[in-house]
């Protein structure tokens, strides 16, 4: 018998492969339909799309995660299958407008702040996190921070992410926390923060929530913040 | 057909044409004045026959002879010699091809050590905060049967171990020069289905060593084809001197027509001059006069050119490995051997420090770096030497498996050609216009065809304390306890039977009735 359509969006998520251009991780897949052609087919067939989201793309990336927990795949497989899984997600776009979901997870704001221009670690933390079904919200770099919590407070955000390299730069993030407050947000909205120099003293030195130390730990800490949010 | 090794594009050629030539001439000249000193008169007959001048001597109680060796008997003996030869293999895919027209180079194991280092974990508090820390101690053992059996086991899984010769000096109470041979080639054989090389201390054993290996290939004409074992005669002493023990085994063994090394081992300082143009001009002439022996006893037998050029200490005349003239000494070597198309044997990665660590590292890296760009074909003494030669640490042997591992990789060809520029347009165009421009996707493709190097297997997680020997501590212990690839019992039997002075606590598969 052949493979149930949403199983073969998990095992294309699992291989990273966004459509039927892309290579997979085995040979020979070439031509085969990838995840968008794949959950194009499902929203034809009548499968519901909370079933094609929660048992097909997010089922695919946790796979996918206990696959590098266990060392079996690899930064770039990580972002393979969120490339895949986002492929996907602008499929299914459409069909979520109207029942409230944005992605599943919640909605999260990234930035590398104000004069600060790295955005490798930063980007890497929006893949993931739109892997892992997050709504992400990316302002880019060098983003004042009046500019952060305006966008924040107007798209109903839960998280600011953070991004700075320098240890000049990254003191702007104090800034964030500080604006928050004083427009009354600071309950609301949840603060975290990464790059190379800060770290969690350095959050909890600034007032920030939480602090990953890489992307994987970004997306981990705001799951956590989302569940302290939703819980209090 | 092997893929062991590595293939060595591009040798770095150290020497001029010129200056190759040069030492050429000189070797040649030093063969006939002053010439060497022998101390084995079949030799000396050998030599004779090719017109050699001899003089008779005394050196104390010996007798010798200053033998003035014509060039053109030289060149005749490199005019025979092979320019290819098999090292065989239990496992035929593990078989090395020595080919000195060509550019690969093979690592190996040796030499003989008198200490076996282990390491261990210990738990320690810190005076201070009072936190407990596992730091590796070091302790030495004498060698033994059973840990060249545990280390042949290990270097049957070094992926980048290509060939063994025995690392360790078996000092049991049992073992005596009347059967020591016999028992580290079957310790070796018994565990390992990679090309055996090694020495043979007793002459009278050479015929039951090969005894063993005919059976083990399955026949006279079968070991011939797919020889098991090679060996190692330290023919010369340095200064241009010929052993009489040794030279009887290198007779012996050319007339049996199985490969062996000719291994000459000046040292720079004392046995030898220790620049460049004299050592090299030395080691050269002491590898041409074995060879010449060699293929004077049986002309077209198998023979490598092995030059082990060492430097000497200032302050105590120790062996020194892990400095840069012994990378200039022994790619020249390795250079000669191939002006002469003859097989090069040659070393690297001996460290001069006592235990792993920073000191080893360095020293391991430069000459492991340095010589395989010569392409030299064999390069023994890859893993695990320390203290010079005098100890082996098995845990260090893994360390150097990997940074092998890494020089295998160094040695890849370039990826440059028409073909990939245009695959490189093509995804530049497309990671420009994705949105985050990252090529995660162009890297996953090459990690996962095996394209990209591992990286460090043995990075702790501690910030603040290096865990590498700790972490290669426990993955030795692993190795230690996978099954071990003996020879089939009815073999065992066989040898057994066949071969005397074989200790039965060897056999795998019980005491033989």
């Amino acid at each position: 018998m052949s493979k149930d359509i949403v199983e073969m969006i998990v095992d294309n998520v699992l291989q990273g492969r966004r459509n039927k251009d892309d290579e997979g991780i085995e040979d020979g897949v070439v031509g085969q339909p990838g995840v968008a052609e794949l959950v194009e087919e499902a929203l034809e067939t009548g499968i519901e799309p909370d079933r094609i989201l929660l048992k097909g793309l997010s089922r695919g990336m946790e796979l996918v995660g206990a696959k590098y927990e266990s060392g079996e795949y690899f930064i770039p497989d990580m972002l393979t299958a969120a490339e895949a899984v986002e492929a996907g997600m602008k499929v299914m776009e459409p069909h979520l407008t109207g029942q409230g979901d944005n992605g599943g997870k919640g909605k999260i704001v990234l930035a590398t702040v104000e004069k600060d221009l790295h955005d490798i670690g930063k980007n890497l933390v929006a893949i993931m996190l739109k892997g892992a079904g997050f709504s992400v919200i990316d302002l880019g770099i060098d983003v004042p921070a009046a500019r952060i919590v305006e966008v924040a407070e107007d798209e109903d955000a839960q998280i600011i992410g953070l991004s700075a390299l320098l240890n000049t730069t990254m003191k702007n993030m104090e800034e964030v926390v500080t604006q928050l407050e004083q427009k009354g947000l600071r309950n609301r909205v949840k603060v975290l923060i990464g790059g190379a120099p800060t770290s969690g003293d350095f959050a909890r030195q600034i007032g920030a929530d939480s602090y990953g130390k890489d992307a994987f730990a970004a997306i981990r800490e705001a799951e956590k913040l989302l569940k302290a949010g939703g819980d209090s | 057909m092997s893929d062991r090794g590595v293939n060595v594009p591009n040798p770095y050629n150290r020497l001029s044409k010129e200056q190759v030539e040069l030492i050429d001439k000189t070797s040649l000249e030093l063969l006939q004045h002053p010439g060497i000193l022998c101390y084995h008169e079949e030799s000396v007959d050998l030599f004779e026959k090719t017109g050699a001048i001899i003089k008779k001597t005394k050196e104390g109680e010996h007798d010798a002879w200053w033998v003035s060796i014509p060039p053109g008997a030289v060149k005749e003996a490199l005019e025979t010699a092979p320019s290819k030869i098999f090292l065989g293999a239990r496992n035929p895919e593990n078989r090395v091809i020595l080919d000195a027209e060509n550019t690969r180079v093979y690592f190996g194991t040796g030499s003989e050590t008198n200490y076996w280092l282990e390491v261990e974990p210990e738990t320690y508090i810190s005076r201070e905060s009072k936190d407990e820390r596992v730091f590796p101690v070091m302790k030495k053992k004498r060698g033994s049967l059973e840990l060249l059996c545990q280390s042949a086991h290990l270097a049957e899984q070094f992926e980048n171990l290509d060939f063994f010769i025995r690392n360790v000096n078996v000092q049991d109470d049992d073992i005596s020069t009347e059967n020591k041979d016999v028992n580290v080639f079957f310790a070796s054989l018994n565990h390992l289905t990679k090309p055996v090389i090694g020495g043979v201390a007793d002459i009278g054993q050479l015929k039951e060593v090969v005894k063993m290996a005919e059976i083990i290939a399955g026949g006279r004409d079968q070991l011939r084809k797919n020889p098991v074992v090679a060996f190692i005669t330290s023919v010369i002493k340095s200064p241009l001197q010929v052993v009489a023990e040794t030279s009887e085994k290198l007779i012996a063994i050319a007339r049996l027509g199985l490969p062996v090394v000719i291994s000459t081992s000046p040292q720079g300082g004392s046995t030898a001059p220790i620049d460049d143009v004299g050592m090299i001009a030395q080691v050269n002439a002491e590898a041409l006069a074995g060879i010449t022996i060699n293929q004077l006893a049986n002309p077209g037998a198998p023979v490598i050119y092995g030059a082990v050029p060492v430097r000497a200490r200032m302050d105590d005349l120790h062996d020194m490995y892990g400095v840069p003239e012994f990378c200039h000494y022994t790619m020249a070597c390795a250079q000669m051997a191939r002006y002469y198309k003859v097989p090069c044997y040659s070393t690297a990665g001996v460290g001069d420090a006592k235990v792993p660590g920073i000191q080893a590292t360095m020293e391991k890296m430069l000459t492991h770096t340095m010589v395989p760009l010569s392409a030299p074909g064999l390069i023994h003494y890859s893993f695990g030497l320390l203290d010079k030669t005098q100890t082996f640490c098995p845990e260090q042997a893994l360390l150097d498996n990997h940074q092998i591992g890494m020089i295998k990789f160094l040695q890849r060809e370039s990826n440059v050609n028409s073909d990939t520029v245009e695959n490189v347009k093509k995804v530049v165009e497309e990671v420009m216009h994705s949105p985050y421009r990252m090529y995660a996707r162009y890297a996953r493709g090459m990690l996962r065809r095996g394209e990209i190097f591992s990286g460090f297997p043995f990075e702790g997680e501690l910030e603040d304390q290096d865990q590498t020997l700790l972490l290669a501590h426990e993955r030795i212990k692993e190795m230690g306890k996978t099954v071990q690839k003996h020879l089939p019992e009815e073999t065992c039997r066989r040898i057994f039977d066949a071969v005397p002075g074989l200790l039965p606590r060897l056999n795998p598969y019980g005491e033989v009735k």
